[in-house]
């Protein structure tokens, strides 16, 4: 097989490696070619660059801190840990970097309306609120289940102008959502921008996702090098589609003595069949748009995944993960809801800072790895949101270990 | 000459045109959905298109998602679609296209699916997630085997990728008259005829319209342009109803009697 680089990837059809391209229906291919094109001449367009980074100090409040956390680095015992605290953006996450990207994309090529498919709903706010700020109309696609789960996020949307639109097919799930989200597309394509919340889907999406959170990972890094005047040993990130992961590593992919740790939803256990590890139990395959790994069956049939966190709740990864786990560039690894909880509690006691439960996995990873990096390293953990929508889930899940 | 060649032919010198009904393989089971294909194919449909059942269909409506998800539950599997053809094919000449999605297939692995698909007496595959950018890879292996990918041609395709599309086109042309899903619609989309004049001046296969096509008086008008309709959701609903062998009949009808 032909050595894949990976500054050299996607292809001009969106391929990473044999990963990623464009597996959608003819009727959106156009559209797809369209928002190619059109993120093509934003990129170089200046004009576009200083509005997004005008937005993104003024609005979202970056450059977000990276933060030394001493009584964590103290309870884990060994490296020094740093949280990137994409917590404290505006609407309390990294989805805000891209779908502000995405939407003044959508006011550029004339879309007078946002659709998003969402999981945690941490995505769907992002939108809602970029749409807001746009004068911009917005429907949200979300399984009914996490509509259950991240009510919270449900509210905030209908504030925000979004119509939240209730999936019924499937789990009710992340897979769902974006099945009819992108079923809806097909037939509101002319008038409708698809703002995809993680790097994957068809193509340009997974790189335009990426380039777009790579924000994540450029600060940390000068941030970093302010700080300790040199790089860490070992940056972390969790893993469900994919998107605060790229964002923090695609910065670092050429410094190589900073390793890279993504980390998947192992949900009650890997060798429970019930979690969301793409990577580590998947194999090669299509979904929604893009070939990558996937939780499949022997006949190719897509897998319910499971996690307490509904943002890793997803049965495919972005294409790009893919080819960095093949080229091992990247490690991939799974933390179960046990252990997320667990880490969960104790940012939360330790730093006074409630973490989102996909950021948990996260955290737990560092906790793993802070003695094997060894006192002298340092760890950069992607704390890619905060967990005030995950109160219930967690509280539930607490009532429900102790009983 | 292929059968989905002659197929067409045939029709058009009785000046007639075809009937493509599509049915999902194995729903509700196997059984019955062999009796379904035969009932269709009995009543007047010309050419047969077997659904391969996916957990996400996305570009698919509420009747076809619940129609493969009763499929899958049956236990519906690739090979065991080859297997309905091949049963099928013992008894007609009718043209048998294999309809799905990319991944099963991808899974199955395209160089045996095109040889499996040959030995049963498949005559194409149209992979409703697989645009020409991305059918390099599995049309080598039907073209080893002779077998055709049918191309789908949607009313946004614009008419520099509409060459690109119908240079490499095989079989006939699958036109997608709406935007949206599958499923039945109150009318016949909105300048299907324009569309179609567009179509036929890249391409001298003949052309099937399809999407929103649910009776009679829907087929007659879609047809005007085309050589063939695509009728699939609504032949889907009916076989639930056990209402198959009617719809057909008076599609059939509605067809043949434009002609006179």
């Amino acid at each position: 097989m032909k050595r894949v680089e990976v500054n050299t990837v996607p292809d001009a059809n969106g391929h990473f490696g044999v990963y990623g391209g464009r597996y959608v229906a003819e009727t959106l291919m156009p559209a797809l070619i369209e928002v190619e094109k059109a993120y093509r001449a934003a990129q170089a367009d200046p004009a576009f660059e200083l509005e997004f980074r005008g937005l993104l100090k003024h609005y979202v409040g970056r450059p977000s801190p990276l933060y030394f956390a001493p009584r964590l680095t103290e309870a884990f015992g060994g490296a020094k840990i740093y949280l990137k605290r994409e917590d404290l953006n505006h609407t309390g996450a990294h989805k805000v970097n891209n779908t502000l990207g995405q939407a003044i994309l959508a006011r550029r090529m004339g879309k007078k309306k946002l659709m998003a498919e969402t999981g945690a709903g941490q995505h769907g706010v992002a939108t809602a609120t970029v749409a807001a700020r746009f004068g911009m109309e917005c429907d949200v696609y979300m399984g009914e289940e996490d509509i259950r789960r991240q009510a919270p996020n449900v509210k905030r949307m209908n504030l925000l102008g979004a119509r939240v639109i209730p999936v019924t097919s499937g789990t009710k799930t992340l897979k769902d959502a974006m099945s009819e989200a992108l079923r809806e597309w097909v037939a509101a394509v002319d008038t409708t921008f698809y703002v995809i919340g993680t790097v994957a889907g068809p193509h340009p999406y997974p790189v335009m996702v990426r380039d777009f959170q790579s924000v994540i990972g450029i600060e940390a890094r000068e941030q970093f090098i302010e700080l300790e005047n040199r790089l860490p040993e070992m940056v972390i990130a969790c893993v469900g589609g994919g998107s605060n992961a790229a964002g923090l590593f695609y910065p670092f992919l050429n410094d190589a003595g900073v390793k890279m740790v993504g980390v998947e939803a192992a949900g009650h256990g890997i060798a429970t069949g019930q979690h969301a590890a793409s990577i580590e139990a998947g194999r090669p395959g299509i979904l929604h748009g893009s070939k990558s790994y996937v939780l499949q069956d022997a006949e190719g049939q897509i897998l319910n995944a499971h996690s307490i966190s509904a943002g890793l709740d997803y049965p495919g990864v972005g294409p790009e993960h893919a080819l960095w786990a093949d080229l091992k560039r990247v490690e991939y690894s799974g933390i179960t809801d046990a252990e997320a909880v667990a880490a969960f509690h104790e940012l939360s006691l330790m730093e006074g800072i409630i973490p989102a439960l996909e950021s948990s996995h996260a955290l737990a990873e560092a906790r793993k790895r802070a003695r094997t990096v060894g006192k002298g390293g340092a760890i950069v953990v992607c704390l890619s949101g905060r967990g005030d929508k995950d109160l219930e889930s967690v509280l539930e899940y607490d009532a429900r270990v102790k009983t | 000459m292929s059968r989905i060649e002659e197929t067409f032919k045939r029709l058009s010198k009785g000046n007639r045109k075809a009937l493509v009904g599509f049915l999902v393989a194995g729903d509700p089971d196997l059984e019955r959905s062999e009796r379904d294909c035969r009932m269709a194919l009995e009543n007047g449909v010309d050419v047969l298109e077997l659904g391969v059942p996916f957990s996400d269909p996305t570009a698919d409506g509420p009747v076809i998602q619940a129609a493969g998800q009763r499929s899958l539950a049956a236990g519906t599997t690739v090979a065991k679609v080859l297997t309905l053809a091949k049963r099928l094919r013992r008894e007609c000449e009718a043209p048998i296209v294999l309809f799905g999605y990319v991944n099963p297939f991808f899974n199955y692995g395209y160089e045996k699916l095109a040889n499996d698909a040959a030995a049963a007496g498949v005559d194409a595959f149209l992979v409703v997630d697989m645009p020409f950018e991305e059918s390099g890879e599995f049309r080598v292996h039907l073209d080893a085997v002779g077998l055709d990918f049918i191309s789908l041609i949607a009313p946004t395709t614009p008419d520099a990728r509409l060459g690109k599309i119908l240079k490499e086109a095989r079989g006939f042309v699958y036109y997608i008259m709406v935007k949206g899903v599958t499923g039945a619609r109150a009318g016949v989309a909105e300048d299907v005829a324009g569309h179609l004049v567009r179509l036929k001046k890249h391409t001298r296969l003949p052309v099937a319209a399809g999407f929103g096509v649910s009776n009679g008086d829907q087929a007659r008008e879609a047809a005007r342009h085309a050589d063939g309709v695509v009728v699939g959701s609504a032949l889907v609903r009916a076989a639930g109803e056990n209402r198959l062998a009617f719809l057909v009949k008076e599609i059939r009808q509605a067809l043949d009697c434009q002609e006179k």
